[in-house]
Parts: C-alpha cells; sequence; structure tokens
C-alpha cells in the first residue's frame, strides 16, 4: 500500500472551550492539542468532563466558548454531520451497529449519501478491496448480533476507516474486550498512528493502556484542565494524581491467609438454556470455599452472565444442584435471606436499581419486609427506611442531594455504591458478583475492590464473573475460565498466569 | 470511613429537610400542573371542532357545568356515574404499577356484573337478600379476578402482551354475557330487550343517606383508599413497585415477580367485578348490554389523567362523571349527537399521551435539572 494514496491523518486543536449547563460549568477554559497522526490519550475521573468535551468537538453541543481547529484552520462544528465532513469520527463505549444487520450491511448503510438501489456485487468487492489495505478484519457476513465485543468494536473502528474518517475518537474503547483483544485494537491503532494514517484521540482512565500506547495524554479533572505531557516522560504516580487531585483513595484490603474452610457454595451439574432456547451453560460444577474468592474468566458471552443469572434467580435452571452450606438454595427471597446470598450485579443502574425510585427506597430492597421497615408482615414504615438509608449513605459516602431523589439522579459510582452498601452491609455468606467496576472512576474501583476483598477475608464465598483479567488476578484465590457455556480450566491462583488463562479463554490452551 | 461533617449539623438538616419539602412540593405540583395542562389543551382543541360546526365552545362548557355540577340533580347524576369509573380506573392503574398496560376493565365489569345476576335468578324472592348480595358479591369478584388474572398469567408465563389480550378477552366478556342473556337465562317476562330476570326492587343497593347515589359510590372511595394505601404503605406494594420498575432488579432480590403480576392482575379484576355487581345489584337489577357501557373504556383514561394514583382516581372520576352526566342536556340544548362527549375524550387521551414527555422537562418543578456529563 503505498503512503501517498491512503488518507492522510488529519491534526485537532480545541482551544479554551467552555460549556455551560445551568448552574452547573461542564468545560472551564478546556484546551487540548493533538496533532496529525499522534495517538493522544484523554484520562480524566467519571464527570472530569471528558465526554462534554469530545462531544464540543463533535458536534453535540455548541460549546459556549471556544474554537476547534482542524489542521490548523478553525473549522466550525455545528452538528455530527459537519464533524463527519471534516473527517472526525468516534467510537461510542456503546456499540451503535445495527445488530440484526450483517458487517458489510453495517458498513453500507452508514454512508451519509445513501443510495437509492444498492448493488452488493459491487459493494462487496469494494468491502473486499478496503479490507485489504486495512491491517486488521472483521467477519462481514454474519448478523452483528452473533460477533463478540472485540469483533464489534474492530467493525465500528474499521466504519470509521472506511467512511474515511481520519481522526478517530475513542470512548472508553476497552472497557467491553479482553485483554487480548484490547491489546490487539490499540495496538493496530497505534500503527496506523505511526504510519500517519489516522489519528486517534482516546478517553480512559486505565494507565496501563496510556503507557503502553499513547504519545501525549492530557488530563482533565472536575471541568477543568488538569495537566498534560508526552506519555514517556509522565510517571503513573503523577498521572493518578493529575487525575483525582488529593482525593483519598481507600488501600487496597490485604489479603487473609485462610486455611481449609469449608464448602459454602456447591454448584453441581448445572445447565441452563439462553432466551432463545439454545443451551447457554452445560455442566458447571464448582465449589467455592469460605474466605475464598472465584474468579471467572472469558471473553464475554460464553456462559458467564447466564451462571450468574441463574444464581440470583434470574434465569430458570434446567438440570442440576445448588447448595449452599450444603442445604439445597434456591434463589428466591427466603432462602436468599435464610443462607445470606447477595449480589453485585453489572450496569447497577439497569440491573439492581428502580432507576425512578428513591435512593431510601432503592438501599431497602433487601430489608423492606423485615422489621424495622415492616412489621406484622405487611406494613411498612418510611421513617425507620429513610433512617436506614442515611446511616448507608454516611457510611458508604454516597453522594447524592438527598435520600428522597431518584437513584436515576445519581452517577454511574455513587449507584454501584448505594448497591454495595445495600447488599454489603449484613453478614455475607456468598457474594456474587459480576463485573463490578465497569465504567467507574479510579477511586469508586480501589474502594469497590477493597469492599469485595473485605467481604472475603470476613469468609464469604466470592464468586467474581469480570471480563476484566487485571481484576481477576488481583482478587481472585483460584480462577476458572469459562469458554462455550462450559468451565474449561480451573486452577489456583499463584499455579497460573496470564498467558495460560488467555489461551483457555481463546477456546485452546491444552 | 465516616467523615466528618464540619459544617453545624443542626443548620444544615434544618436547611435540608426544607429543601427537600420544597422538592418533594414541586414534584407532587409538577403531577398535577401537567394533566391540567393536558386537560386545556383538549379544551382548547375541541373548541376549534365547535368553532368548526358552527357551534359556541363557552355554551358547550357551561352547559358541561350545568349538566355535571350545576344543580343537586346533576351532582348526583355525575357521581352516579363516578363510581364505576372509580373501580374501572383502579383496574388500569393497579397493573400500571407493575408496568403493566390492562385495559380490560370493560369485559370484567361486564363479566362481574353477568355472573352476579346469573347467581341471584334462583335466588330472587326466595332467599335472603344478605345471603344473595354475599353471594353475588363473590361470584362478580370472582369473575374479574379471573378474567384479568387470565391476562395476567398469560403475560408472566408465555409472554402475551397483556395490552392485546385484555382487550380481545373484553369482547369475549360481553359476547359470552350476550349469550347466556339472548339465551338460556333470558327472562321471558320481559318484553323489552334480552335480559336476566329483575331483582326485586327492595332487595337492591340502598341510596347513600342524604344524597341520591347508592352505596356503591361509598364502596368506590373505600377501594381507591385502601389500594392506594396497598401500594404505598405495604410490602406487597413496594414490592409491587419493585416489579414495575425493573423486573430484573425484582428477580435478583427474590421476588416472586409472576405471583405478583399475576395477583395485581387480580386485584384489578376484582375492581372492575366490583363495579359490574354495583351497576347490577344498585342500577340495573338485572344483566343486559347496558352493562357494556364504556365504563371499563373512560376508566381507562381516568386512571392515565390520574397518573395511576388511586387518590387521584377520585376527583378525576368524578371529573369525568360530570362531563358523561351532562352529555344528555348537550344534545339537547345544543343539538349535538351524545358522541361528541366521547370526541372530547378520545381528544383528551391523545394530549395525555403527549404529555407524558414533558415530565422533568420544566425547570419550575425539577429545580436539580441538569446535562448529564461523563
Amino acid at each position: 500500500m503505498s503512503a501517498t494514496s491512503a488518507p492522510r491523518a488529519i491534526g485537532l486543536e480545541a482551544i479554551g472551550m467552555r460549556k455551560v449547563f445551568g448552574s452547573l460549568v461542564a468545560l472551564d477554559d478546556v484546551s487540548l492539542k493533538v496533532p496529525a497522526g499522534s495517538f493522544h490519550a484523554l484520562l480524566g475521573e467519571n464527570g472530569a468532563g471528558k465526554s462534554t468535551l469530545v462531544k464540543c468537538i463533535m458536534g453535540f453541543y455548541q460549546p459556549d466558548a471556544g474554537q476547534v481547529l482542524v489542521d490548523g484552520r478553525e473549522r466550525a462544528i455545528r452538528n455530527p454531520k459537519e464533524a463527519a465532513e471534516a473527517g472526525i469520527g468516534m467510537v461510542y463505549q456503546h456499540f451503535t451497529l445495527v445488530p440484526s444487520l450483517t458487517g458489510a450491511e453495517n458498513l453500507v448503510i452508514s454512508r451519509p449519501q445513501g443510495k437509492m438501489i444498492i448493488r452488493w456485487a459491487e459493494e462487496n468487492a469494494a468491502l473486499a478491496a478496503f479490507l485489504d489495505r486495512m491491517p486488521f478484519r472483521a467477519p462481514l457476513d454474519r448478523p452483528v448480533a452473533l460477533l463478540s465485543a472485540g469483533e464489534k468494536q474492530k467493525l465500528e473502528i474499521l466504519k470509521q476507516l472506511y467512511l474515511d474518517q481520519r481522526f478517530i475518537i475513542l470512548d472508553e474503547p476497552t472497557s467491553v474486550l479482553t485483554p487480548g483483544e484490547a491489546d490487539e485494537v490499540l495496538g493496530l491503532l497505534r500503527d496506523m498512528t505511526r504510519r500517519g494514517e489516522v489519528t486517534v484521540l482516546m478517553i480512559t482512565h486505565k494507565f496501563r493502556e496510556v503507557t503502553a500506547f499513547a504519545d501525549d495524554l492530557t488530563v482533565l479533572r472536575k471541568g477543568a484542565f488538569a495537566g498534560n505531557g508526552v506519555v514517556k516522560n509522565t510517571s503513573v504516580e503523577s498521572m493518578s494524581s493529575m487525575m483525582i487531585g488529593d482525593t483519598p483513595i481507600r488501600e487496597r484490603a490485604d489479603r487473609v491467609a485462610h486455611q481449609n474452610k469449608p464448602v459454602v457454595l456447591d454448584i453441581a451439574g448445572v445447565f441452563a438454556d439462553a432466551d432463545d432456547g439454545r443451551p447457554a451453560i452445560e455442566a458447571i460444577n464448582l465449589k467455592i470455599r469460605a474466605g475464598e474468592i472465584v474468579g471467572i474468566a472469558g471473553v464475554s458471552g460464553n456462559g458467564q452472565s447466564a451462571l450468574v443469572e441463574v444464581l440470583s434467580g434470574q434465569r430458570p435452571m434446567r438440570l442440576g444442584q445448588l447448595a449452599i452450606h450444603g442445604e439445597d438454595y434456591l434463589p428466591n427471597r427466603a432462602s436468599m435471606a435464610r443462607l445470606k446470598v447477595f449480589g453485585l450485579p453489572e450496569e447497577p443502574l439497569k440491573n439492581a436499581t428502580v432507576p425512578r425510585m428513591s435512593v431510601a427506597e432503592n438501599m431497602a430492597f433487601r430489608s423492606f419486609d423485615r422489621p424495622p421497615i415492616a412489621s406484622l408482615k405487611w406494613w411498612l414504615s418510611p421513617a425507620p427506611m429513610r433512617k436506614q438509608a442515611e446511616e448507608l449513605i454516611a457510611k458508604y459516602r454516597v453522594k447524592t442531594p438527598s435520600p428522597d431523589a431518584p437513584i436515576a439522579a445519581l452517577s454511574g459510582g455513587n449507584v454501584q455504591r448505594s448497591v454495595l452498601a445495600r447488599e454489603l452491609s449484613g453478614d455475607v455468606d456468598v457474594l456474587i458478583v459480576a463485573n463490578p467496576c465497569f465504567g467507574l472512576d479510579f477511586a469508586s474501583v480501589a474502594e469497590i475492590r477493597a469492599q469485595i476483598m473485605d467481604q472475603r477475608n470476613r469468609g464469604a464465598a466470592v464468586l467474581l464473573v469480570s471480563e476484566d483479567l487485571d481484576e481477576i488476578l488481583s482478587l481472585s484465590d483460584r480462577v476458572a475460565v469459562m469458554s462455550g457455556g462450559q468451565i474449561t480450566y480451573v486452577e489456583e491462583i499463584g499455579k497460573t498466569d496470564r498467558a495460560t488463562i488467555g489461551a483457555h479463554m481463546a477456546g485452546g490452551g491444552h | 470511613m465516616n467523615q466528618p461533617v464540619t459544617v453545624p449539623a443542626g443548620m444544615t438538616a434544618s436547611n435540608r429537610a426544607g429543601g427537600e419539602r420544597l422538592a418533594r412540593f414541586r414534584r407532587g405540583a409538577e403531577a398535577v400542573a401537567i394533566p391540567l395542562l393536558a386537560l386545556l389543551i383538549s379544551a382548547g382543541l375541541f373548541s376549534i371542532f365547535l368553532l368548526i360546526l358552527g357551534k359556541s365552545p363557552v355554551q358547550f362548557y357551561s352547559l358541561i357545568w350545568l349538566g355535571g355540577f350545576g344543580t343537586p340533580f346533576s351532582w348526583s347524576n355525575t357521581l352516579l356515574r363516578a363510581a364505576p369509573l372509580m373501580f374501572a380506573a383502579l383496574a388500569v392503574a393497579i397493573p400500571a404499577r407493575l408496568g403493566l398496560t390492562m385495559i380490560g376493565g370493560e369485559g370484567a365489569l361486564v363479566l362481574g356484573g353477568f355472573a352476579a345476576a346469573a347467581v341471584a335468578v334462583p335466588m330472587i324472592g326466595t332467599t335472603n337478600p344478605l345471603v344473595m348480595h354475599a353471594l353475588m358479591l363473590m361470584v362478580a369478584m370472582a369473575a374479574g379476578a379471573f378474567w384479568i388474572g387470565l391476562a395476567g398469567g398469560l403475560r408472566y408465563y408465555r409472554g402475551v402482551n397483556e395490552t392485546i389480550s385484555t382487550l380481545l378477552l373484553s369482547y369475549i366478556a360481553i359476547a359470552i354475557m350476550n349469550f347466556f342473556v339472548e339465551g338460556a337465562l333470558r327472562d321471558p317476562a320481559d318484553p323489552n330487550k334480552p335480559s336476566t330476570k329483575t331483582m326485586l326492587p327492595e332487595t337492591m343497593i340502598g341510596k347513600i343517606p342524604g344524597i341520591d347515589v347508592h352505596w356503591g359510590l361509598a364502596a368506590a372511595v373505600l377501594t381507591c383508599l385502601l389500594l392506594y394505601v396497598l401500594m404505598q404503605r405495604t410490602t406487597y406494594g413496594f414490592a409491587c413497585r419493585i416489579a414495575g420498575g425493573n423486573p430484573r432488579a425484582a428477580l435478583a432480590q427474590g421476588l416472586p415477580v409472576g405471583k405478583l403480576i399475576v395477583s395485581a392482575a387480580m386485584i384489578a379484576g376484582i375492581c372492575a367485578g366490583l363495579a359490574g355487581y354495583f351497576e347490577v345489584a344498585a342500577v340495573h337489577g338485572k344483566a343486559n348490554a347496558s352493562l357494556a357501557a364504556g365504563y371499563g373504556f373512560t376508566g381507562i383514561l381516568v386512571a392515565f389523567l390520574a397518573r395511576h394514583n388511586p387518590l387521584a382516581i377520585i376527583p378525576v372520576a368524578i371529573l369525568f362523571g360530570g362531563i358523561a352526566a351532562a352529555g344528555g342536556i348537550i344534545q339537547r340544548r345544543m343539538g349535538l349527537p351524545d358522541a361528541s362527549v366521547l370526541l372530547l375524550q378520545g381528544l383528551t387521551v391523545l394530549v395525555l399521551l403527549a404529555s407524558e414527555t414533558l415530565y422533568g422537562r420544566f425547570r419550575l418543578f425539577n429545580p436539580t435539572i441538569r446535562t448529564e456529563r461523563t
């Protein structure tokens, strides 16, 4: 491929950007310079203004002040269409592909000038030629719904390249990828920047990705510019202090050594079906001891979420047996309360709360039918419910305008903290955790991991499903890998490593 | 983990409590103001329709006032209609708390009324009226509970859309009544339209002392109050709100979502069945086609306008009872067909559904509105 025929990377500069929402200054005089062909990381906590800045650049918002320069020339971007015309494309954290269409169909319909008649023979030939020029590929002949998260992410990036967008903004691109996939996708993009084919601006809060792939970085904090620099001259410590300022971060809880504790959770021969009737998990056997965290690694969509759903009562079990402390366990309210089973599901706002109910009500989901909130089994008293919420809000430092505010008004970290407060404030014997830190900021992640470790140290049996291998490696006592709906590998954490786990995740590794 | 509070605690606590009261008041005001606005807009649209016909909107609305609320006679007409509307609206509002749009109140009302009339037939003039009424009440509630409960079960266990199934079940219920009323249970002594045997007037439900309205109105108001308490202040109501707001979260809390759905649907059916019972036992004395008078459908509108709040259903049902009561006088004085009131109701439904998007948009009611940023 000759460099001259390929479209060239473009540079972008944002100067003095300011955006005010009502009384809230979301962006205050923020500047950012991304030279053509560089890989730039935009760091910041949740709510630091990263997305607002990017949305101003993309034309979703009109900044109240400031200007955007594309290749050194001022350019007014009034809407996303004009951003696309300027060659700026964005890959969102949540996929924007149409699940029922194939990759090829998704690429073709994404073109701004739709044609009345699509000649598929021509289009397919053009797509094949396009893919030949690309350093990576994604399957184009299957419906997107059947693709893995990594394949979808690659397809999203391919879509931007197909549309000739040469300035690509990635919004936390790796939150849905396995570490291997993340490294692959980011590595390929970095190679493309090196060759001057694209410029990348990546929103992230993972330092590992910044140090491994980015050239420069800009840090935002509370809507303001907090620092920038060249990645290789900037230490992780200084990045983190720019990012979180003087916010205290909870120390990681130490792992207390346990020996020969009894088995608490016994999952024996469990089968369950997916919504479409096909088997989702088959013959799952797993024993978890008291004071043990078993981490389940796997590429998303290999049955981990079905397993969590079976254990938490959201999906019926077709065959098999669950036991806790040797007693049969059916995931209903009475057993959960008696056997002290709790859970931290992924995306808590969607899976663990009722968004329009208040914080106090959401915090009472476990306790509303027990004294002191309930009396005579039926009567519900709001006063003790509110008192419980006030205590939990103080203890878990939930930032909320009031216990009566709808929980949907809280930030992601505070929603997760509210759920944590509800699920972990009592005695916990079994804890089912799924991707607890998905999309959360640095300080919240540290705190939530410390809370999980606390529960383990107190003797809870913890099942941790995570798509973040680092999380599994840092928390687990044992690792299990799920692939194709089955557990294909179980090992003590000290006797395995990232490469072995990765090989089993990919379905091989014998 | 507790952080020391640096501001004097008493100060902040009292300020916060005041702020919360204000915020709650503002949210409450929003829930009143937006439906009122919708009512005004639909009245305005209907005025345009009247002007096109060359009729005076002023005369129309003053006749509604006169026919619905202007005299003691019109008040009793209004309240007579408000009672079944309250029950019918509850039949929509309770499932709505579980996220279900069930619109089968008409059918459950007809079936409940028919069941009550049918069970009464062999007892007319022979059995103690108290025993007869107890039996009628029970079969009316059971028939309604079975009918809507069936739609709830289909919804949870078979995934059948509850809106469609309740609507279709309504037509089946009306057909069942017609089948028996025109056949096996038709009273040969009744020369007019096909009906079941009429109850003796002295054994029918009497009037509330002082007003010219039967005891069904008191029962309806009491049911509204009871169901408000059930939904707001009991563990059952709380569980329903969790299951209605997020079924996945409810399952993860071990709540029996299927049982909650079926039981709420049955409560809805009981309310509709009660409406049917009072229509038979206090108004008609028999079951015939007049049972399907549209209360079940107007009840849907009442429930939506009341935002599915059982307390708010009481005044809204009275308002709609008044509009319906004024239908006759409008027909006589303005030469407008009876159906023009239905047109007004239909317009109100549309404007009301459109106004749902207004919630949370006004800073007056939501001082903390801000655009999310990440």
